[in-house]
């Protein structure tokens, strides 16, 4: 099964047009979306306006592969379940979330390689026709990282502040996930 | 050198701290959940914006608030009341938030009231703060970012993501 959502806030009708006119076209009877407040039914595929948080991640364990918007909860929990995804970003110049801060995330994620990426309906079409074959690339743990985990408790516990960052480390730093150590000289 | 009984009472006996957890509904919320290990051995109190999220939490107390942003005052000022009625209800010793502006409503009150207060910008805000994380460096004691790129020397600090 494929399972599509566009998370728990606000309709988005381009990608849900986009994965209904190719289920059309396939005949595809797979396809199980999740499509928010939206006025625009699907006609091909299965859906539901809402989800409950369990039903949602009971329909992502239960799937091949997962399609979403670029929303952090739908990219962590397909993570958490190691479920291949592909996101489609929401941009805001189409009114389909307030800022374009999912084009960000959605970039900063395909630099990573944990997710598939398609950044507009004309790369998540291309996506469809070999979505049969498409791979996991990512999985992660159902807890935050040691580092963050340990920030929080010995503030918790001990009162103690991560301290003053002496060095602000460089804009060109890889990423949060890759390599945690020199982060971890900033607070200790 | 400490004794025993020193260690115990300095650690094992330590009384619980109560902390309220909130954050919206969505990838708040997931990631919220992922930093509760954080607090084993603590009594920890959830609020979210989705009635529905109560399950995912059952074993702990569980509030519902209202979704409010600045853009819809009623609904600000329904989340403000419900807000200082947990708060004066729970006594939280710390308050912690991973967003949005509910959970920044959250921060202020509780500061007011005299917890400490955590916030962690949400791992979406790759290239700046949100709005509600950048009005939380005021009221936060811990103020943390997950991306050290936003890193700055007064705040907000990088000290690990949430994957």
């Amino acid at each position: 099964m494929i399972f599509v959502t566009v998370g728990t806030q606000l309709p988005f009708d381009r990608m849900i047009s986009t994965i209904d006119d190719w289920a059309a076209r396939q005949g595809r009877t797979d396809v199980f979306a999740q499509i928010g407040p939206s006025s625009i039914k699907p006609k091909q595929i299965q859906y539901a306006d809402f989800l409950a948080a369990d039903e949602c991640r009971r329909k992502i364990e239960s799937a091949s592969v997962v399609i979403a918007h670029a929303g952090m909860g739908s990219i962590i929990t397909a993570l958490e379940l190691a479920k291949p995804i592909i996101v489609m970003p929401r941009r805001s110049d189409l009114n389909e979330h307030r800022n374009n801060h999912q084009l960000a995330t959605a970039k900063k994620f395909l630099e990573q390689g944990s997710i598939h990426v398609a950044m507009d309906e004309h790369a998540l079409a291309e996506r469809l026709a070999t979505i049969d074959s498409i791979q996991c690339c990512g999985r992660v743990q159902r807890n935050a990282s040691e580092q963050l985990l340990t920030a929080l408790s010995d503030f918790v516990q001990r009162g103690k502040l991560p301290g003053r960052v002496l060095i602000t480390p460089p804009r060109d730093l890889p990423d949060a996930t890759a390599d945690l150590r020199p982060a971890g000289q900033t607070y200790r | 050198m400490m004794s025993i009984s020193e260690v115990n009472h300095s650690n094992g006996h330590r009384k619980a701290r109560c902390i309220l957890a909130v954050a919206s509904g969505g990838g708040h919320w997931v990631q919220l959940l992922r930093m509760m290990s954080a607090f084993e051995g603590e009594h920890v109190i959830f609020a979210s914006t989705i009635p529905s999220l109560r399950s995912e939490v059952a074993d702990s107390q569980f509030y519902t608030i209202p979704d409010a942003n600045r853009r819809r005052p009623l609904a600000l000022l329904r989340l403000i009341f419900k807000t200082i009625w947990i708060l004066l209800k729970e006594r939280p010793d710390v308050v912690i938030s991973t967003g949005a502006a509910p959970g920044y409503i959250c921060l202020l009150f509780g500061k007011w009231l005299g917890a400490q207060t955590i916030w962690v910008d949400s791992i979406a805000n790759v290239e700046r703060l949100s709005m509600s994380g950048k009005m939380a460096g005021r009221v936060a004691d811990l103020w943390l970012t997950q991306w050290p790129q936003l890193a700055a020397v007064d705040g907000p600090f990088f000290a690990g993501a949430v994957i």
